[in-house]
């Protein structure tokens, strides 16, 4: 087990890619989540997962759970929008009637997930039926005005034509139906950024089972850190069953270093925003959730 | 075993829900009463007319102040316990009794109803309409821990207990409103979604990844504010949800 200060605690990182072609076709990266909740639900190992479905608006996510292969492939790729998919966590095991619950996420997520679990505030039956957690890297998240608002002022397109989106290289970058590439600077979208993420602590989803994201990967192939005894058990028997194609994390470039460096970036620039928020006012603080 | 801790039910203006819910744990209440507590009083499960000396206290409901005996068995409930936990919403914040506006035979003129941290001190609240076994079980364990633990078992539970324990300093009132006043307003909200699903009436909806509340549904039980990560967020407790759950039900086993 290692533990990281900025990684979090995980036994074991990868670049990994899915062998399921349908899935890759319309994956973000390396298409680890949707293979990942297939699996397990094939396998029995959840009866089905919270996931970021379609919503009623271009690029809204809504949070759905799914049951079904069919439904999971519908999640795929990243929404770049606030999606609160833990407001299933409870229906899952009610409405739904799952017993073994699988849940995906970003960082604060996993973190709810995991307060719902030692806390579990009004939370019954949710404790024990979490099945498998798999979180994302997540640097910040957009409110679903602001992605609309880089999409539509800044980048110059329309929401409904935007094929994928992606933050990469340093640049936001939007791609629509049609073949056209606009870049942004992340200059230009860190004032739309949602601000509760900037007292946020976690860049790589440190409480997941299993979190993943593109960064330190190379194109088309994501970073897996491998963090609980449950997501050890659901990733080496999908790995040995030939579902994921893996390279250690050294040989890829750029590697863990760039995922430490992006973590303590995010990490020690919302260390600040937590202290500065202490001496806001004059002699008045704002809250801080971490005394 | 020896060393088991007293542990009481203290029944005030509540549903009994609470208590369903202590029993809900099923074989690991079984496992608790066998191995670490023994039930010295609850008007339901022990024949036990008086309130005697407890270690752990758990309070259903809130008390009627114009009930003589509800104000003496709480200040009572104080004095003969070592800890006292507010069990659930009523407990804790008045919850649904604070819509009461008596009128009920045989005594219409019980109208006023509070928690019962406006009559005593309160050491831990267990919010929840009605609280999870879950989280009953995890306080109940811990407190075994912190009274008759070893060194290291003391520290956790003294780690874990903690929130809970801040929860009942912070006051006797809630609503959707703190959400809003102490998580919103304040820029902590990232839009996960936790309160909604917290929330024992439905009264909590997302619009474009944000918590609305309909204010006229919320029956002030505090679980959208308890249960947001951005309420309370121990670093010291949450990432270690593994362990913690391992020993919790290693306990029970």
């Amino acid at each position: 087990m290692i533990a990281d200060p900025y990684l979090g605690k995980y036994t074991t990182c990868v670049s990994a890619r899915s062998t399921d072609k349908e899935i890759l076709q319309k994956a973000q990266d390396g298409g680890i989540v949707t293979t990942l909740m297939v699996y397990a639900l094939e396998q029995g190992i959840i009866d089905g997962a919270i996931v970021a479905g379609k919503g009623d608006r271009p690029w809204q996510p809504r949070p759905f759970v799914a049951m079904s292969r069919e439904d999971l492939l519908k999640a795929r790729g990243t929404k770049y929008n606030i999606s609160p998919q833990i407001s299933l966590l409870k229906e899952a095991t009610r409405s739904f009637g799952l017993d073994k619950v699988g849940v995906t996420g970003v960082c604060c997520q996993m973190q709810a997930v995991r307060k719902a679990q030692l806390y579990p505030i009004n939370m019954r039956d949710v404790p024990d039926k979490i099945a498998l957690a798999v979180g994302l890297f997540c640097m910040e998240n957009f409110p679903y005005k602001s992605m609309q608002t880089i999409v539509e002022d800044h980048a110059g397109q329309s929401l409904s034509s935007v094929k994928k989106m992606e933050i990469g290289k340093g640049k936001f970058w939007v791609y629509t139906e049609r073949g056209n590439v606009v870049t942004l600077p992340l200059k230009v979208t860190h004032k739309y950024e949602q601000p509760g993420c900037h007292v946020c602590l976690d860049y790589v989803s440190n409480l997941g089972d299993i979190s993943t994201g593109s960064v330190g990967s190379p194109d088309g192939w994501s970073t897996v850190f491998i963090r609980t005894k449950v997501g050890n058990d659901v990733w080496s028997k999908a790995v040995a069953e030939g579902i994921f194609e893996t390279k250690p994390i050294e040989e890829v470039k750029p590697g863990l270093e760039l995922v430490t460096k992006l973590a303590k970036e995010k990490i020690d620039k919302n260390r600040k925003t937590v202290e500065e928020r202490k001496t806001f006012g004059i002699n008045k603080a704002l809250q801080n959730p971490y005394t | 075993m020896a060393n088991k801790i007293k542990l009481g039910h203290v029944h005030m203006s509540g549903c009994t829900g609470c208590l369903v819910s202590v029993a809900d744990n099923y074989l690991g209440f079984i496992k608790i009463l066998d191995d670490y507590a023994d039930l010295v009083y609850s008007l339901t499960l022990a024949d036990v007319r008086h309130i005697p000396e407890m270690d752990v206290a758990l309070v259903e409901g809130s008390v009627c102040i114009q009930d003589h005996e509800s104000v003496e068995e709480i200040k009572e409930t104080r004095k003969k316990s070592k800890v006292v936990v507010a069990l659930g919403s009523c407990a804790s914040y008045g919850n649904i009794t604070r819509f009461c506006r008596g009128g009920q035979h045989n005594q219409p003129q019980h109208e006023s109803f509070l928690p019962i941290g406006n009559l005593i001190d309160v050491d831990v609240y267990i919010p929840g309409c009605p609280p999870s076994p879950e989280l009953i079980r995890n306080v109940a364990v811990m407190a075994y821990m912190l009274l008759q633990g070893n060194a290291d078992q003391k520290a956790l539970a003294d780690k874990y207990l903690k929130p809970l324990m801040a929860l009942a300093k912070r006051g006797t009132t809630a609503c959707f409103c703190d959400l809003m006043n102490d998580v919103i307003n304040q820029g902590l909200c990232m839009g996960c979604g936790t309160c909604a699903a917290s929330c024992p009436v439905r009264a909590i909806t997302h619009e474009f990844g944000k918590p609305q509340g309909q204010r006229d549904l919320c029956i002030k039980c505090g679980s959208c504010y308890g249960a947001c990560p951005r309420s309370f967020f121990n670093f010291d407790v949450i990432p270690e949800f593994e362990t913690i759950s391992e020993i919790i039900a290693g306990a029970l086993k």
